[in-house]
């Protein structure tokens, strides 16, 4: 497939993912909103997944093919564990990811990029660890927090001021939703809590004991914190 | 050039039947049964990681007697079926009749056209809302199904074992009791043999829980085991 010079296929767009460390594992957060052109396709997509007990994937760019991606990824992994009778290493899922993007680099040139953003407990080293990607399947290795996406310039500032080593989940989890309101403040792309239709971040924890979806009163508790204190400090 | 001897086909098939027959009976047995919270399988296997229980999709299980490189062969066929189907068109596609027929056309393929028959037996077992709802299928080496109602007992000496299941299994039990239940079958002996009481680390148990969230296979600890058929003897 060829397209005219100048012009890109008009699907949904995934935008703003976070994901950010602390002494017990690692926290990922994805705002709700896809957008197609100056159109919000969806208002409450889904853009974190888990890929298996001890990670989870965050998804940047072509709605479509990304959650195919990510769909083959988790059968990969289950298929792995099964045949092996063990969980492949995290190493392995991140490279295996890393693969998987570089297949799509023919359709990354025609505008459709898919840029996900990995992480996991890694139970050999005992620590929560995050892998960002390229549209060419490089695999890097992020330390102490990442972002993805559109929004992820203002999410990144915000995380580099809030961050600290020795943050708690529970602390991890409020930087996460604090970043993706700065993004959703200054990016277009990226949507904002919506306290009108109870629409928030999907937030998934990954610690030693295998990955949870943090449940929506416990995001929607720290999502009203949130904006109560921006009523008075719009900044944060 | 000499002539073969003529040996009609019925011998063949015979021949074949017992090899395939002492093959099977040669080892330990296992066993699959349901209970209130889903199915349990249960057997005989000192080996850590060669295991003879194993899981193959969110409701399914495997379980098989006889030749290990043989039984792992169809066991990874199975995975490779499961997610396939389950990833091409959705995971409740996934179905373990479907499967149980896949392993019949196997068997079958292999038990008259290879030189020798496979030496397994192979019960695929699939959870379901209810115990009415449960699946349990056999497969024989010559690529026979049989469904079967409330619990198989494959390979080893199976008689005995079946006998005390026939006396005692119910449909309600809970998991303490099923386990006790099992073991107590596994351990009894043979006609004319002694008994032998078989230790906790020798046991590969898994159960099929229907009151987990999709991935409902669980493999039982030596050490969940223990506290299960501890609280017996108190």
């Amino acid at each position: 497939m060829r397209l005219p010079e100048g012009s890109t296929v008009e699907a949904p767009h995934g935008t703003t993912i976070v994901a950010v460390t602390h002494g017990g594992g690692v926290i990922m957060a994805g705002d709700r909103r896809a957008t197609m052109g100056n159109i919000i396709a969806q208002r409450d997509i889904e853009k974190v997944f888990p890929a298996d007990e001890y990670s989870c994937v965050g998804i940047a760019g072509t709605a479509g093919l990304a959650i195919e991606m990510v769909r083959l990824f988790q059968v990969e992994l289950e298929h792995y564990e099964k045949l092996e009778g063990s969980t492949m290493s995290l190493d392995g899922k991140a490279n295996r990811l890393s693969n998987m993007i570089r297949g799509n680099l023919a359709m990354a040139m025609q505008g459709l990029a898919v840029v996900p953003l990995f992480a996991g407990y890694d139970l050999e080293k005992r620590v929560g660890r995050i892998f960002s990607y390229d549209v060419t399947g490089g695999r890097y290795e992020e330390h102490s927090f990442h972002s993805v996406g559109s929004g992820s310039v203002f999410a990144r500032g915000a995380l580099k001021k809030k961050y600290r080593e020795d943050a708690s989940e529970a602390d991890a989890v409020r930087m996460s939703v604090d970043a993706l309101y700065d993004a959703a403040d200054d990016d277009s792309a990226t949507g904002g809590p919506d306290l009108a239709r109870r629409i928030f971040p999907v937030v998934m924890s990954v610690t030693a004991d295998g990955l949870r979806r943090v449940p929506e009163d416990e995001v929607s508790a720290v999502v009203e914190a949130i904006v109560a204190e921006r009523m008075t400090r719009p900044g944060g | 050039m000499s002539t073969p001897f003529y040996v009609s086909p019925e011998q063949v098939m015979r021949d074949k039947s017992d090899y395939a027959r002492k093959g099977i009976a040669r080892g330990r047995s296992v066993l699959v049964m349901t209970y209130a919270d889903g199915i349990l399988l249960c057997g005989e296997n000192p080996n850590k990681a060669l295991h003879k229980i194993s899981e193959i999709y969110d409701r399914i299980a495997f379980a098989a007697v006889g030749k290990y490189n043989e039984f792992e062969n169809l066991r990874v066929a199975g995975v490779r079926y499961a997610d396939f189907t389950g990833y091409r068109y959705d995971r409740i596609d996934v179905t373990s009749r479907g499967l149980a027929n896949a392993y019949a056309q196997q068997l079958g393929a292999i038990f008259t056209e290879a030189g020798k028959p496979f030496e397994v037996e192979l019960t695929v077992a699939e959870v379901g809302p209810s115990v009415a709802d449960d699946q349990l299928y056999r497969l024989t080496f010559d690529g026979m199904v049989q469904e079967e109602h409330g619990f198989i007992v494959m390979g080893g000496t199976a008689d005995p074992i079946t006998a005390v299941l026939r006396e005692e299994h119910v449909a309600d039990a809970d998991l303490d009791t099923a386990v006790r239940l099992a073991l107590k079958a596994l351990s009894t002996p043979a006609e004319g043999t002694e008994r032998r009481d078989i230790p906790v680390n020798a046991i590969e148990a898994a159960v099929l829980d229907r009151t987990r969230p999709r991935r409902a296979f669980k493999r039982l600890t030596a050490e969940r085991l223990g506290t299960i058929l501890g609280a017996t003897s108190s």
